[in-house]
């Protein structure tokens, strides 16, 4: 395939950092939506503020780079108004789980068809490195010199809780299996969220002592397991990768397509 | 005809005659003393095949509308107070943008929580500078119900014109009260399509290179031509930048679109003007009340009149001079702490002084206040 057909080389070089996991996942996705033969022109993606936010300038679908937060409510606005369009959403870990949280969780109880991407690098990276709320306790940031004291969210298990209907969860090591995530939740007919553990060498991992870039993709593969794996019971330490998710519930923009036909009588 | 005579709340005028205008898309979420907007709606719009959704907060509902206006709709939020504080950075997003849509506030008393059930008239200059950064706006008011249901058409039709977030201004009076509506007949009030683009796939559009007219013609998500969205600063392919004269251009041209065409999108009412020598100035639910004292001094000889503004943002400055120019005394008859009247003393200058008849305790101003001050001015006591 010919990954330049995706994307807006008008506007590269990219502004992400050398050794930045971000591009890893824009591979990943461009082959995704390729695989599954998609028209560029049925493709939206929203975003909202932050490193990973700026992956939706650089493909050539439609795309919505908006606020801090707030990029599933624009979603929810543009997918509700035209569900014939497959709707994206890259999200870093702060802009996913701290200011758009609560966006977050409802877009999830509607399950109304959007994929939400929320790039977990553990920090944040464009603001230059604090604590965000999938650090975890122990971590360092600029707002954290004394160590991070706030617990983390797990995203599979808030995701899951929230009602999404595919949730899933993979690294940036694991480049086969997150394009084929990515292509299973586009494929899905609900609210999915993939959850891609990417790395900031920059930031996370100058404060963290966790090495170059090279190091920090080899630590996803030695701290993820496959869902259910034995490993994960003799050291929880581990983290799981696969799919936890994947039911069949009534999607919100066939429901409120229900509503209509019970409104106008037909 | 009869059909069309109702009997309805200001805020359903607003909701009615935003479906007059072709409302496809409407996100809300409850406040007082707004609710009943987004009430009719969510009965209107799926009944016409549309999309009504309420959103989890203010902020979200102010962020899919325009999202929805992206996907080629005419689309509507409403609010209050404390909602209209919420919006403002999603607001700002729509002046950057350059997204048409409407957003409602039938205000109520603040700061804060503030007097949720009462009248007030405070948010007159969050709606001029609420968001952050230099920007310009439009924001439109009534006092009866026939001018909510023709603003709020009004709304939707400089929205789409000028590419541009359209605030409606009503106040808690006006929202409440029930009167007379007389729907107008289709085509009565012409409506303005949104301006699309006619290049064809394949030739390069631009979404932020205006015409010479100052346009933009925008393409639907969906059709063929995909670009960029951002609030950052952004060339004509709506791509991010900071090249200076390229922020200077855009920040000149989304003011300039509005500035420029202030007497374009200047609704007002002028009763007794002519030979007035007392001139008060007022809008909304304060209106009335002006309205009803001119009516008695003028029953008494007085030589008073009332400029009635309906649009308040951007402030109709010509007007003001042209109207105030033979007055010996001008006030300004308004629910807050004289936020209109700034933008009446900038306009008059130093030539004139301009008095503030107020009322901020969350009761109606009446013609009784009104009069009651207009002769501590005239210096005839109470």
């Amino acid at each position: 395939m010919d990954v330049k057909h995706y994307l807006r080389e008008r506007f590269f070089p990219h502004m992400w950092c050398p050794g930045c996991g971000h591009g890893i996942v824009l591979n990943s996705l461009v082959r995704a939506v390729d695989s599954l033969k998609i028209k560029k022109q049925d493709m939206v993606m929203v975003s909202g503020i932050g490193c990973s936010s700026r992956i939706s300038g650089y493909v050539d679908f439609h795309s919505l780079h908006t606020l801090h937060g707030r990029a599933l409510a624009f979603a929810t606005g543009v997918k509700l108004s035209k569900p014939s369009l497959n709707v994206i959403v890259p999200m870093g870990d702060g802009d996913a789980m701290a200011i758009g949280g609560n966006h977050f969780i409802h877009a999830a109880r509607r399950n109304i068809n959007i994929t939400a991407l929320v790039m977990n690098n553990k920090t944040y990276g464009m603001t230059g490195g604090q604590y965000s709320p999938l650090s975890g306790i122990g971590a360092k940031a600029t707002t954290a010199p004394y160590n991070n004291i706030d617990r983390e969210f797990d995203t599979v298990e808030l995701a899951t809780g929230a009602g999404a209907t595919f949730v899933a969860r993979t690294t940036v090591y694991h480049v086969k299996q997150l394009q084929s995530f990515i292509k299973q939740a586009i494929s899905h007919n609900g609210f999915s969220v993939l959850e891609v553990l990417t790395q900031c060498p920059t930031y996370y991992g100058r404060k963290n002592k966790k090495g170059s870039a090279v190091n920090m993709i080899q630590a996803y593969k030695d701290m993820t397991v496959p869902v259910g794996s034995e490993k994960k019971k003799e050291n929880p330490e581990l983290i799981e990768r696969g799919i936890f998710v994947d039911s069949d519930l009534p999607e919100y923009c066939e429901a409120y397509a229900e509503m209509v036909e019970r409104a106008t009588g037909r | 005809m009869a059909k069309n005579i109702t009997f309805v709340q200001g805020n359903e005028a607003c909701a009615l005659g935003a479906m007059y205008a072709g409302l496809d898309f409407y996100a809300g979420y409850p406040i007082t003393p707004s609710t009943e907007i987004a009430e009719t709606l969510a009965a209107m719009l799926p009944a016409a095949g549309k999309k009504f959704i309420q959103m989890e907060d203010e902020i979200s509902s102010m962020c899919a509308i325009i999202g929805a206006s992206l996907t080629g709709n005419k689309v509507m939020t409403a609010t209050s107070g404390p909602g209209f504080s919420l919006k403002q950075e999603a607001l700002g997003y729509a002046v950057m943008a350059e997204i048409p849509c409407v957003v409602a506030n039938v205000q109520r008393g603040g700061p804060s929580t503030g007097n949720p059930t009462h009248v007030s008239q405070g948010d007159v200059n969050q709606a001029r500078w609420g968001t952050h950064g230099d920007h310009s706006i439009v924001a439109l008011s009534a006092s009866n119900h026939q001018d909510v249901f023709r603003m709020t058409v009004e709304a939707f039709n400089i929205a789409e014109t000028y590419r541009t977030p359209v605030i409606l201004l009503f106040d808690e009076v006006v929202g409440h009260m029930r009167e007379k509506l007389v729907i107008p007949e289709e085509g009565e009030i012409p409506l303005v399509a949104r301006l699309r683009t006619s290049l064809k796939e394949g030739v390069n559009y631009h979404p932020y290179l205006p015409r010479e007219d100052g346009r933009l013609p925008m393409s639907d998500f969906g059709d063929v031509h995909r670009f960029n969205v951002t609030g950052l600063y952004h060339d004509m392919w709506g791509f991010p930048t900071d090249k200076p004269e390229l922020v200077q251009e855009l920040l000149r041209h989304q003011i300039n679109k509005i500035e420029n065409n202030v007497h374009k999108m200047t609704f007002y009412k002028s009763y007794f003007l002519e030979d007035a020598r007392t001139v008060l100035i007022s809008y909304g639910a304060s209106a009335r009340s002006a309205l009803s004292t001119v009516k008695q001094r003028r029953n008494r000889g007085e030589s008073i009149g009332l400029l009635e503004l309906n649009t308040i943002w951007p402030f109709p400055a010509d007007l003001v001079r042209e109207c105030t120019e033979n007055a010996e005394l001008i006030a300004v008859v308004e629910m807050n702490v004289g936020q209109l009247t700034q933008a009446v003393r900038l306009a008059v200058g130093d030539r004139k002084q301009v008095h503030l008849i107020n009322r901020v305790d969350g009761q109606m101003i009446n013609d009784k206040d009104i009069k009651n001050i207009l002769r501590l001015l005239q210096g005839r006591g109470i």
